[in-house]
């Protein structure tokens, strides 16, 4: 009996050892330990064994079962193994094949700029307000220290709905808005639509958006509004990025300035993009005129403040290098999905 | 405003800069320069050279072939210019020289210039060449005694060898200059001249005007009047007989020509030198042609006609000031002079007037004239009265240098009310605290003194020169000092005080949240005009009563087609969406998010109401439900989780749309949209009308949502409900109904009928076809129940199917077997 079992046992291993299939296995599995099986069979065979003896030989069998399933395991797995590393090989791709294109909108340049100016202004304590785009008159011009007559009104090239009311041509009409509501101190940035009566072409527009900064407080000097806005500039277009204030004009500031940047192509070297100089003009900016305070109910003497306004397009135009700015209002999808 | 270096040191003679530390100190000191143009750019040994001998080409007829007395040797040129003879002196470049173009030049220079080799023309050789004006880099236009196509000839008495470029004047640069409008006085030579004195702190020497006229006096023979005197503060007026017209000397012609101003005689030219030099324009009548010697000042009559020395005739009218003699007009006040009595070539007695007119009336008539000037773009930025009679002296003293005719004594000078300097608090500490410096009085005190900003210490001010009109507050000396003290050492800080919370305004907030939706949904964003053409209404097909068409019209467009503000986003969209079929783009999906203007009332008597428009719009893959989708999955953003209705029909119209099926939608296939009992938007598929207005050649959707409805509903709150624990039942009914009845309807009953154990329901089938009655549609519905605390019993379930279908039954639906 005890030959035969090991004889079942060997033959069973040199089966399973040469065997390369999951069926395979299964075959041998009902071959040996199947209900009709040979190892069954011995089990089956038991009463002709001496009572005394079954004993033995039921562990003996028990233990070339136990043998057989244990070789059948690995077997299985030494076959899963290969298997699945023949099924990795047969899976490889070629990782240099396009992209699949997910199918969502893109923004519109305009926001992008927008939203990244949003981010740094609110990041410094500004709240993000709006005006009306069409205005009275007083708001875009006279609270501005832009009177009747005034060249500046001649300069912005306004479209008038009539004599009181027009579309703004700056949004530093929402300052006005901002001081009049009388609560101090003010920190705001104001993004929105201007209009300017300019036909269209590659760097004009009759519509284009601002974004309009102010700040009245105590204590707020020239030397903050070089701060802060060096710190936008910074924030913008990279840690690398240097400011230069020039002396300039408008009617609302005093003293008034604009801001140029380091040319964010050559980084202040000077290439064709900053046509030489090195140098970005930005934006304009200025202290508060003391008469627009007044006008807007703010004791000059108590308060000062400074005001900013940057053209979206413009930076737009300059950040993602857009050489035509009727692009900007084409809305060709193929455009649109560059940003 | 461009002038030539040379002509800024002449009043400033101890600047000593390079162009590039020029052009940065003004820039940074206000008087921004725009560009920079060095004359004697790619000019090198240019000499004067004689020619001593003249010879025909052996094998050439066209060719010369001179020998040239440069200073240092004699030199053989071969030429194919004709103008020259033997003693003549040019210009000589040298070889292995350079000059800026070529003879032929067309207006554009080469970068380089032109390198010039020796060379053989015609098996002569050659070792330089002779230059024309263009070749040197200049035109005919600034060097009017230069010949056409020809050689330029130097006066006989310049020396040989000497620098040709510096005898022509060209050692020189020109600036560019963008002066703000604030600055009237920088407008002039002098008055750049003065800011850059205070740049550099070097010293300014103002030009000495000397006393000039004969024994006899202007008020003899000549009558002045101002009758309008608040548009001509004031009006001076000099005599000049026996005038000889001639060539204006080569320095000043120089000058003018760097400055852009073409050389024309020694008349015109010392006008418009003192106009440069002073910023005060003049103008020249000819006393002879001067009705009754006369002068009046006065506004023109509506209706009058006149013409002006350019040949036009132009309408008047009672706004316009016009200078006239005993009879007639004879100048439209600072803009353009008559024909009939401007100056010849045989005039003999001329008046001169130097006069400061009113800067708005003089640009507001200009604008309605259509007729701008170099004196008006000067006079309308409202000049100095005080600098009239500073360039009337001037220009008499030129006259009589120049030998240009004898100056008549005296001058008539109508100037009622003289303008006196204003004063302005000098507060140190002020000024300090508004830039954040720590600047001393003392220092101050300097930058003021180059400005002619005179500080009394008596009261405590500065006295402003009045040609200063733009320092009138303590808040401009700040500028002066800033300026002077230089921006770029203003130190640089954060703002102190109390910390502020940054944020979006919660409508901004909704506008954000509405992008991340429509981009989600794979919509990219557009931007659009706000005005557009009052024709859009009819490609909209909407109806000529409708109020959509109620636009507000802009007084003065760029054209028709900006001419009102619109009232719809739609053809913005649909323009948009065109463009992109016209270009070919597939499956386009585009979103904007931006204002309609709506008024109370035409004509605008207050602000209109401005709503911005979600609007979404989309071609290709996708129709109707896809549109809805984005539509729901904006209101889910924002936490507008309530039921969203759909209308097809508009009957009930409460929004801002009109009432009823809206027009440019497609009738069968639209809806406005619903939510806690208001209209909030609609959407739909455009009529296929409109899609052919627009050339689009695809079925296209819109969907509208009109914002200030989204922010006062917005939440942007979510409520957790228990995951389940339970099991659910599903049950599926299929139904048969007539075509009519909605699938909404359907909804409803199931909400309604089946009660808090309706978990969810889904449309799984709807069919219509040959298997179904015509006329009617079979749908079919699978409808979850569950309880959130306990296993659901056969019979609950059954309850509520059966309360549902007797519902649909009696609707008239039919469960199909």
């Amino acid at each position: 009996m005890k030959e035969k079992l090991q004889k079942i046992r060997e033959e069973a291993l040199a089966q399973l050892e040469s065997s390369d299939t999951l069926d395979r296995l299964n075959e041998i599995r009902v071959a040996y330990l199947g209900k009709k099986g040979k190892l069954t069979a011995v089990l089956k065979g038991m009463k002709e064994v001496a009572p005394e003896e079954r004993p033995r030989v039921g562990q003996m069998v028990n233990e070339t079962r136990a043998a057989i399933e244990t070789y059948l395991d690995s077997a299985r797995k030494k076959i899963a193994d290969k298997m699945r590393e023949e099924q990795l090989k047969k899976e490889v791709i070629d990782v240099t094949l396009p992209a699949q294109k997910n199918h969502f909108g893109h923004r519109h340049p305009n926001t992008i700029a927008l939203e990244e100016m949003e981010r740094i202004f609110i990041g410094m304590g500004y709240e993000v307000m709006e005006g009306p785009e069409i205005e009275y008159d007083k708001y875009n011009f006279e609270y501005l220290n832009i009177p009747a007559n005034h060249p500046a009104k001649d300069e912005q090239d306004t479209f008038y709905i009539n004599n009181d009311i027009l579309l703004r041509t700056q949004t530093s009409s929402v300052q006005v808005h901002a001081m009049e509501q009388g609560k101090l101190p003010i920190r705001m940035i104001a993004p929105g639509r201007v209009f300017r009566s300019d036909e269209v072409d590659a760097t004009h527009s009759p519509s284009f958006h601002q974004v309009e900064g102010l700040v009245v407080d105590r204590n707020i000097t020239f030397a903050d509004l070089k701060g802060t806005l060096a710190e936008f500039a910074r924030e913008m277009f990279g840690e690398q990025t240097k400011t230069k204030f020039r002396p300039h004009h408008f009617p609302f500031t005093e003293p008034s300035a604009e801001m140029d940047v380091t040319c964010f192509k050559c980084g202040g070297k000077g290439c064709r993009f900053c046509k030489g100089s090195g140098w970005i003009e930005i934006l304009g900016c200025g202290m508060v005129h003391p008469h627009v305070l007044e006008l807007c109910g703010i004791d000059p003497e108590v308060y000062t403040g400074f005001a900013f306004g940057v053209g979206l397009e413009r930076i737009a135009l300059l950040k993602y290098e857009i050489d035509d700015m009727r692009l900007l209002y084409e809305n060709d999808e193929r455009f649109l999905k560059q940003f | 405003m461009n002038t030539a270096l040379s002509w800024i040191k002449a009043y400033v003679p101890d600047l000593e800069v390079t162009d590039q530390e020029y052009m940065d100190a003004m820039t940074l000191s206000g008087t921004k320069v725009e560009g920079m143009k060095r004359l004697d750019q790619n000019l090198e040994k240019i000499v004067v050279g004689q020619i001593v001998k003249l010879e025909k080409h052996p094998d050439a007829d066209k060719l010369l072939v001179c020998q040239v007395d440069v200073g240092s040797q004699t030199i053989q040129i071969v030429t194919g210019a004709h103008n020259i003879s033997e003693g003549d002196k040019i210009p000589v470049v040298l070889e292995g020289g350079n000059v800026a173009a070529s003879v032929h030049a067309d207006g554009k220079a080469p970068e380089h210039g032109i390198r010039i080799k020796k060379g053989k023309l015609r098996g002569v050789p050659s070792f330089g060449m002779m230059c024309s004006i263009e070749e040197l880099g200049s035109t005919r236009e600034f060097f009017p005694d230069a010949p056409e196509n020809g050689i330029y000839l130097l006066p006989p008495d310049t020396p040989v060898g000497a620098d040709a470029v510096e005898v022509l004047g060209l050692r020189d640069t020109v600036f560019e200059y963008e002066i703000t409008s604030n600055r009237v006085d920088c407008y002039s030579v002098l008055g750049i001249a003065r800011e850059a004195a205070a740049t550099f702190r070097k010293k300014f020497v103002a030009p000495v005007i000397s006393e000039t006229g004969n024994g006899e006096d202007v008020r003899d023979f000549l009558q002045v009047e101002v009758q309008d005197p608040d548009l001509c503060p004031r009006y001076c007026a000099r005599m000049v007989k026996n005038i000889r017209i001639a060539p204006s000397p080569k320095w000043m012609q120089r000058r003018l020509a760097a400055s852009g101003v073409r050389p024309i005689n020694n008349l015109v030219d010392i006008t418009n030198y003192v106009m440069e030099e002073f910023g005060q324009p003049m103008h020249a009548f000819d006393y002879d042609q001067l009705a009754g010697h006369k002068i009046v000042v006065k506004r023109a009559q509506d209706g009058d006609t006149f013409q002006t020395l350019d040949g036009q005739i132009r309408r008047l009218d009672s706004n316009m000031l016009m200078i006239n003699d005993g009879e007639k007009g004879v100048c439209i006040a600072g803009i353009m002079g008559g024909e009939n009595s401007k100056i010849t070539d045989n005039v003999k007695t001329m008046v001169f007037e130097a006069a400061c007119f009113d800067g708005t009336n003089v640009r507001l008539s200009s604008k309605r004239l259509g007729l701008r000037t170099e004196s008006s773009g000067k006079f309308e930025k409202g000049l100095d009265p005080n600098t009239a009679k500073l360039a009337m002296d001037r220009a008499c003293q030129l006259i009589e240098e120049l030998g240009c005719g004898e100056v008549v004594g005296g001058m008539i000078d109508v100037y009622p009310q003289k303008r006196e300097e204003k004063t302005v608090a000098f507060d140190p500490d002020y000024i300090n605290a508004l830039l954040g410096t720590d600047i001393s009085r003392e220092q101050m005190l300097a930058y003021f003194q180059p400005l002619e900003l005179v500080y009394s210490e008596a009261d405590n001010t500065l006295h402003i020169p009045t040609w200063r009109q733009d320092i009138s507050c303590k808040a401009d000396v700040a500028e002066e000092v800033a300026r002077f003290y230089g921006y770029d050492h203003i130190p640089t800080t954060l703002p102190s005080g109390a910390a502020s919370a940054g944020k979006l305004s919660f409508k901004l907030r909704v506008e954000e949240t509405a992008r991340q939706a429509a981009q989600f949904c794979g919509f990219s964003q557009a931007m659009t005009y706000s005005f557009e053409s009052p024709k859009v209404f009819d490609r909209l097909l909407i109806p000529s009563d409708c109020a959509l068409r109620k636009a507000i019209p802009i007084m003065n467009p760029l054209g028709e087609d900006y001419s009102i503000m619109r009232t719809t986003p739609l053809n913005g969209m649909l323009t948009s969406l065109a463009t992109n079929f016209n270009r070919r783009n597939k499956n386009v999906r585009l979103y904007e998010i931006a204002n309609v203007y709506l008024p109370e009332e035409l004509p605008l008597t207050k602000l209109p109401d401005e709503r911005t428009a979600f609007s979404l719009g989309m071609y290709g893959e996708g129709d109707f439900f896809t549109m809805k989708g984005v539509v729901e999955e904006f209101l889910h953003r924002v936490g507008m989780n309530k039921k969203i209705g759909y209308d097809p029909t508009g009957s009930n119209s409460t929004g801002v749309y009109p009432s009823g099926k809206l027009p440019f939608l497609h009738p069968g296939r639209q809806a406005r949209i619903w939510y806690d009992g208001q209209e909030i938007g609609y959407l739909g598929e455009v009529h296929p009308q409109v899609t052919d207005n627009y050339a689009i050649g695809e079925r296209v959707y819109l969907a509208v949502l009109d914002l200030p409805y989204i922010v006062a509903n917005a939440t942007y709150d979510y409520k957790y409900t228990g995951l389940a624990k339970y099991p659910s039942v599903t049950r599926d009914i299929s139904m048969v109904m007539k075509k009519e009845i909605m699938v909404g309807q359907v909804e409803e009953i199931i909400e309604k009928k089946g009660g808090k154990l309706v978990e969810k329901y889904e449309l799984f089938d709807i069919y219509e076809g040959s298997q179904i009655m015509a006329g009617y549609k079979s749908v079919a519905y699978s409808i979850t129940f569950r309880a959130a605390d306990r296993t659901l019993e056969d019979r609950e379930v059954q309850n509520a199917m059966d309360h549902i279908l007797k519902a649909l039954q009696e609707l008239g639906i039919e469960l199909r077997k």
